[in-house]
Order: structure tokens, then C-alpha cells, then sequence
């Protein structure tokens, strides 16, 4: 139940006083709500879970973890 | 897709599992409190590629397999009632109830419809103002801000006709009461990267001190779940305990503050029954005084609930990590996902559906 899949906004609107959003999931269209994050922007990743939005994906820290993991990858194949 | 991909590559998965055996040198019990986890771990079959000195333990967070037997037969007798279209996520619908399940209800002529959202919920209700609509508001803290919006917006809309049967638990309750358990094995923690992308990780570092656990937050990807171990593992070798973040693309430490507060708004802490483990105190939220007339508890009479579980299933040790899957006797024989006896061998988070799933009972059997 708390899977949650992170899709990318390509539409933003107001249904019933909520901002809500199309979020494309590779290639499947849903509605979800946007209430939780606000500052949300067309072409933006969101998590969503039941729904909702419940925090905005940060480019930069998703960066920064395969960055290290590179350097890991990259430290591994340099021992013989 | 973005974000999930990147996260699944063997090269990474290998390295990682290299990195694991090279810091691990003494034997360690680390529990992965999410259900979704736990799936994850044995589809991929990351758990039969760990160093044997690591041992998972599978944690209590399925929703469907806590919520108690009592508000199960609660949601069957409102949804058996002919004005009412009950209303909830796919899950529940197959748990066992006392004397049977919600799809039975809905065989037998109930109402009973499958929402994604429970948006959805408050949208059947005023689409039909002849019915009463109910909820079934069950979960964690990922879908308490989506489960509160719904009362909101039926509060703002003046819905009268909408209700919701709360029955919403927390994680950090449930660690407390596992760590402060005699019989307790566990000495790390993966929290659930969703729960934490809802409420932070503010409240885990007192935790990590008070019981010397490292806790690390952890994603549901490969990589994220050995990142998460490989961190996990390494607080442990060298005598740390404290809370860190290795799901950082989702997870910061104060959360989603504004889904905290709606939370708070709809919301407050109460006691709460798990399934098979018994009253936590302060585990679970009900609904605040100001949201009561949406409490489907008090609109229907189902006070007076007598429950009974299977004598065979052993739920309650499996979600306290003391047992494994595949030690139950009724495991694959009585109990199956075609005729489960228990909520852990229903759910897509449940460990024995995972077991079963994934043969796990061959394995180590």
C-alpha cells in the first residue's frame, strides 16, 4: 500500500478548489492531487501515492547517490 | 522511467553486494519495516545474495495485515448494509473478516467498489445522495494525508452522505514496541522510505538512542535497499546507532510539512489494536473531535462485533519478525494465496504472500 511510483507532471489544473495534475508514469496518464506540494511546476517528478503527491523528487540528490555509486563501481574495477 | 531505472542496474546491485561482504564480519538481525520492502527483497532476490551473516527480518508494515480483525467485520457489516456503497483500496477487499471477506459481501449483492484515491470516495457520494458512502481509511502515515483530504473536502463540500471507518497506525509506535519487546532480535532498522517522505526522519534519531539501533531510511529500488543495508551494516560493525537518510532523492528530515499538518487538522493519536500483535499505545490516529460526524462508527451500530481468528494462522509472530513464513504448519497447505487463513498471505505487503510468491519456503526451508 505505500508503494509509491514517481511520475513526471505534464499537465497542471484546479478541480474542486485542489490543484491537481496529469502525471505521465512511462507512458500511462493519471490524475493526481498536488495539495501537498504546491510548489510543483509542469515537467517536474512527483511521487504519488494513492493519488496524492506526497514530495517532489530531488534532482540533485538522485545525482549525488549514482555519483557515489559510480565512484564505488568505478574504485571496484580498479582492484585487481 | 526516471528515478526507477537507474536504481535497478546489476552493475550497481553487484558492486553493492560486493561492498556488503567486505564490511560485514559478525552476525546481524536488521528488520525492513515496509511490506513493500519485503516484496522487494525477494523478487529480486536480493535477500538469497546477502552474506549469510545477515539476517532480514520482515517488520509489521502492512497495513492490511495490522488492521484489526475487529474493524475488518465492522467494514463487512456496514458494506452488507443495502443503502450503503462501501468504498476502499483493492487490498482489503480479500482479507478474512471472522466469517468472511469484503469480495464475499460484494458476491452476495453488496455494494463494495475499489478506489485508487479516496478523492473518488467523496466524488460516489455526491454522485449518489440517496446512499451513504463509506471509506475504509486504513494505513500508514503515506496515505493519512490523502485519506484526510477526502474528510476535508466532504467537510467543505458539506457531503453529508460520506463517512469513513478509521483505522490508521504509525511506524515509530510499533518500532518502540518491538525494540522494548523481551523477545525482541532486531538490532537495525530500514524505515519505510515513503512514511519517511511524509513525516521525516525527526522522530527516529531518539529512537536509534534509546534502544542502540542505527535506523537507516531506505527507497524500494535494488540499489536502494542495499544502500540502505550497506549503511545499516556499517553503523552496526563499527558500534553507531543512528538515524541516516540513503533515500535522499525523496526523503528530508522534516518531511512533507504541509501533509503533517492536514494530518494534525483531520487527526489525532489514539491507541490502536494490531492485528495479531495486540494494543500500542498511541499507535494509530482517529478522527479529531471537530471531524465526528464523519466517523462511519457512529453512523452504523457495529458496536457489537464478535471476532474470531484462525486457530492455525501465526500472524502476529510473523509481523513481530519472531517467526519466518514457511515455520507456520498451515504455510502452503491450509493456507494459500487462492485460500489465505491470515492478512499477511493477502497483501502485496504481506511476508507470507512474499514467501509464497517467491518459493522462499524451497529455499530455506
Amino acid at each position: 500500500m505505500c508503494l509509491g511510483i514517481p511520475g513526471k507532471i505534464i499537465e497542471i489544473y484546479e478541480k474542486d478548489s485542489l490543484k491537481m495534475a496529469k502525471v505521465d508514469f512511462g507512458g500511462i496518464a493519471k490524475e493526481a492531487c498536488l495539495a501537498y506540494t504546491p510548489e510543483a511546476e509542469v515537467g517536474q517528478y512527483a511521487l504519488i501515492h494513492v493519488g496524492f503527491a506526497i514530495t517532489l523528487m530531488d534532482e540533485e540528490e538522485a545525482q549525488e547517490t549514482l555519483k557515489l555509486l559510480n565512484e564505488m563501481v568505478d574504485l571496484e574495477n580498479e582492484i585487481p | 522511467m526516471k528515478y526507477l531505472d537507474e536504481y535497478r542496474d546489476p552493475v550497481k546491485v553487484k558492486t553493492l553486494l560486493n561492498e556488503i561482504a567486505s564490511v560485514v564480519t559478525k552476525n546481524w538481525v536488521i528488520m525492513e519495516i515496509c511490506g513493500g520492502q519485503t516484496h522487494a527483497f525477494l523478487h529480486n532476490g536480493l535477500d538469497a545474495m546477502l552474506p549469510s551473516q545477515i539476517e532480514l527480518v520482515h517488520g509489521p508494515g502492512c497495513p492490511v495485515c495490522v488492521t484489526p480483525l475487529e474493524q475488518i467485520d465492522r467494514a463487512i457489516a456496514i458494506a452488507s448494509h443495502p443503502d450503503v456503497i462501501f468504498t476502499s483500496y483493492g487490498d482489503m477487499l480479500r482479507v478474512p473478516g471472522s466469517s468472511k471477506d469484503l469480495f464475499a459481501v460484494r458476491a452476495q449483492g453488496g455494494n463494495v467498489r475499489i478506489v485508487y484515491s479516496p478523492l473518488e470516495a467523496v466524488q460516489i457520494a455526491e454522485a449518489n445522495p440517496d446512499k451513504q458512502v463509506v471509506f475504509f481509511a486504513i494505513g500508514f502515515e503515506t496515505t493519512a494525508p490523502a485519506n484526510a483530504m477526502a474528510i476535508l473536502q466532504a467537510s467543505h463540500k458539506n457531503i453529508k452522505n460520506f463517512s469513513v471507518l478509521v483505522s490508521h497506525v504509525r511506524v515509530p509506535p510499533a518500532m518502540e514496541a518491538i525494540l522494548g519487546s523481551k523477545s525482541n532480535r532486531v538490532q537495525g532498522f530500514l524505515a519505510a522510505g515513503h512514511v519517511c517522505a511524509v513525516m521525516g526522519f525527526h522522530e527516529y534519531p531518539p529512537i536509534a538512542e534509546k534502544y542502540n539501533v542505527p535506523i537507516v531510511v531506505t527507497g524500494f529500488e535494488p540499489i536502494d535497499l542495499l544502500n540502505g543495508l550497506l549503511a545499516a551494516v556499517k553503523q552496526l560493525e563499527s558500534g553507531q546507532a543512528v538515524a541516516e537518510n540513503q533515500y535522499q532523492r525523496a526523503v528530508k528530515f522534516e518531511g512533507n510539512e504541509s501533509a503533517q499538518r492536514t494530518i494534525r487538522s483531520v487527526f489525532q493519536s489514539t491507541d490502536r489494536k494490531w492485528r495479531g500483535i495486540g494494543l500500542i499505545p498511541q499507535s494509530g490516529w482517529g478522527l479529531s473531535p471537530e471531524f465526528q460526524e464523519f466517523d462511519a462508527e457512529k453512523r452504523f451500530d457495529v458496536e457489537n462485533i464478535f471476532t474470531q481468528e484462525s486457530s492455525l494462522c501465526i500472524a502476529g509472530e510473523i509481523l513481530q519478525g519472531l517467526k519466518k513464513p514457511f515455520q507456520c504448519p498451515a504455510f502452503g497447505k491450509q493456507c494459500t494465496q487462492q485460500t489465505p487463513l491470515g492478512a499477511p498471505m493477502v497483501s502485496s505487503e504481506g511476508a507470507c504472500a512474499a514467501y509464497y510468491r517467491y518459493h522462499r519456503d524451497v529455499i530455506y526451508g
